[in-house]
């Protein structure tokens, strides 16, 4: 469980996050979804307890990170931005040395279960320094995951991974999403909608908005979008579109297609097909655009940035 | 302690690979070693004229001059200490893990200090063999004075060097910051405890070389016990107190 209230974090003079208050309930995955600079690594921080708030305050695992910071830290696993490894250990040995700081009763089982949840096990008696980038991310992992902690703490997980482990990586979030609790960082959108319960989109230190994943995309669909195409010339079907009823917002792609939007309850697409083709057009196309998370995002990033 | 020592033989380990580490053992061992055939000489000399022109002792083979190299080995030992795991980003990992601020800091100093240990018990041979050859031996207090003066004075200015490291983010900066407080330490606090009557006590207390050089004749003070054992509290408290710092930024 996490649960912040108003945690703001200055940079001297430059704040880097402000106010935010959100929760993450055991059993949930919660993804923290923005573009560079807004906050993400800033707030992890935070609640992993490698620094304080400059206000606010916020409680972990059911302790509060400042008062029982070592409680904390106990229970949570976190996978910081630049994955903390020593070149110079053996996976094995770099796993032993996290299960000692952390007083794990039985290490060599513990570490034998990570090194395969994370798939490294062929990897254990290899030098770090030799292992791939991608391995070196599913280490970083292994070490977050040792201790089987309450909360999980990801701060850009998949990145670097290559396509078939990023499938993995996010099975094995999703695994462990089930019984804990899961924050994750990301910058893509598809794999926020993929893994995440919730989403909390953060620019300029603030959350512009949370929800489903599903439910920002309806939130934010406030009219249908629909394209069409025609073979050869598409000259004058933006101004036959423009004066059917209904149809609102023609615009002309310089791909030859035609893109127009009207009101969600009233679906213009047969009118839109039986003039085109009385006008003469040979219709290839006709199809509705969901407004996909990433132009949600992009919206909702630069909405918040003229409210400024 | 358990963490204190999960991070000091992790440390301790990494010594062995560091080739920094290789070269301060090289050097110690080889002024010692160059210093005691000189001995050799005196023992020899010894056998033609009935005496010892200049008595060989353990200070004057291994442990002053031990001593003065660590002047400018415990910097290059301790340097990177903390520096180094925030420039690879593992200091993140070391200040979320559940481990205090001073169980990291004494366990890096104690990393440090174990390996100068085991580099200091091969110098041991040296003392020994000398014992074997001076006839009736050499003076066996003042070198148990002088090795606890040594160990004490290099607890002491590894805790220093390892405040630095954990001040600095640059290695460098690390070693020359620690470089220049053994200086004062060593020579200059001694200039103003000659020069100036009134604050001679202050300074003269200051002064590393005094500390060390009366140790080593044989004389186990509790002053200069209490001084070594300060000076180490103290550097292990700003490099705890650092740490901290760095978290506020
Ligand atoms: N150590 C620091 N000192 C000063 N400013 C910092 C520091 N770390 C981050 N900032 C600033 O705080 C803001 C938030 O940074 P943060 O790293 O939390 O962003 P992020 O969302 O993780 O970005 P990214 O997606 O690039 O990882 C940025 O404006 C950044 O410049
Ligand atoms: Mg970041």
């Amino acid at each position: 469980m996490i649960r912040a209230t108003g945690l703001t974090k200055d940079y001297g003079s430059r704040r880097a996050i402000e106010n935010l208050t959100f929760e993450a309930n055991q059993g949930e995955i919660v993804g923290f979804l923005g573009p560079n600079g807004a906050g993400k690594t800033t707030t992890m921080r935070i609640l992993t307890g490698y620094m304080p708030p400059t206000y606010g305050t916020a409680q972990v695992a059911g302790f509060d990170i400042i008062e029982e910071s070592m409680e904390v830290r106990r229970r949570v696993g976190y996978l910081p931005e630049t994955v903390p490894l020593y070149p110079d250990m053996t996976v094995y040995g770099y796993l032993k040395f996290m299960a000692d700081l952390r007083h794990l009763p039985d290490p060599d089982d513990m570490i034998d279960e990570t090194l395969e949840i994370v798939g490294m096990t062929e990897r254990a008696d290899g030098y770090i320094s030799n292992l791939s980038k991608g391995m070196r991310q599913r280490v970083g992992l292994a070490q977050a995951l040792l201790h089987k902690p309450e909360v999980l703490i990801l701060d850009e997980p998949t990145i670097g991974l290559d396509p078939a482990q990023v499938v993995e990586v996010r099975n094995i979030i999703r695994e462990i999403g089930k019984q804990r609790t899961v924050l994750l960082s990301t910058h893509i959108l598809s794999e926020a909608q993929q893994v995440c319960d919730r989403v909390l989109i953060l620019n300029r230190g603030r959350i512009v908005a949370e929800d489903t994943p599903e439910n920002l995309q309806a939130r934010l669909m406030g009219a249908e979008r629909a394209i069409l195409t025609v073979k050869g010339d598409a000259d004058g079907l933006a101004a036959l579109l423009a004066q059917i009823k209904g149809v609102k917002n023609v615009q002309a792609r310089p791909d030859g297609g035609v893109e127009f939007q009207f009101a969600p309850g009233m679906d213009v697409r047969p009118e839109v097909a039986r003039q085109t083709i009385q006008a003469g057009y040979d219709l290839l196309e006709l199809r509705l655009m969901g407004l996909s998370l990433e132009e949600i995002f992009l919206e909702l990033t630069r909405d918040s940035k003229i409210s400024k | 302690m358990r963490n204190v020592w999960t991070i000091a033989s992790r440390e301790y380990r990494h010594y062995f690979l560091s080739p920094v580490a290789y070269i301060v053992a090289f050097l110690i061992l080889m002024l010692a070693g160059i210093l005691f055939v000189f001995q050799l000489k005196s023992v020899q000399d010894m056998t033609y004229q009935g005496y010892y022109p200049n008595p060989p002792t353990a200070a004057n083979s291994v442990i002053y001059p031990t001593a003065f190299m660590m002047l400018f080995a415990a910097p290059a030992l301790t340097m990177r200490l903390l520096s180094e795991e925030q420039r690879s980003g593992t200091l993140e990992l070391l200040l979320t893990a559940p481990l205090k601020d001073w169980e990291l800091v004494v366990g890096k100093w104690l990393g440090a200090f174990m390996y100068i240990l085991t580099v200091y018990v091969i110098t041991l041979i040296i003392p020994i063999v000398l014992n074997r050859l001076v006839v009736p031996g050499i003076d066996i207090k003042a070198t148990v004075a002088g090795y606890l003066a040594l160990i004490l004075f290099t607890a002491a200015f590894l805790a220093i060097g390892t405040a630095f490291s954990s001040m600095f983010n640059n290695q460098f900066a690390a070693f020359f910051a620690t470089l220049i407080t053994f200086v004062l330490l060593w020579w200059v606090v001694g200039w103003p405890a000659n020069l100036i009557p009134a604050a001679s006590g202050f300074f003269g207390y200051l002064h590393a070389y005094a500390h060390l050089t009366s140790m080593m004749q044989g004389a186990i003070a509790l002053k200069d016990l209490v001084y070594f054992l300060s000076l180490t509290a103290v550097g292990l408290f700003v490099g705890t107190v650092a740490i901290e710092i760095r978290r506020w930024q």
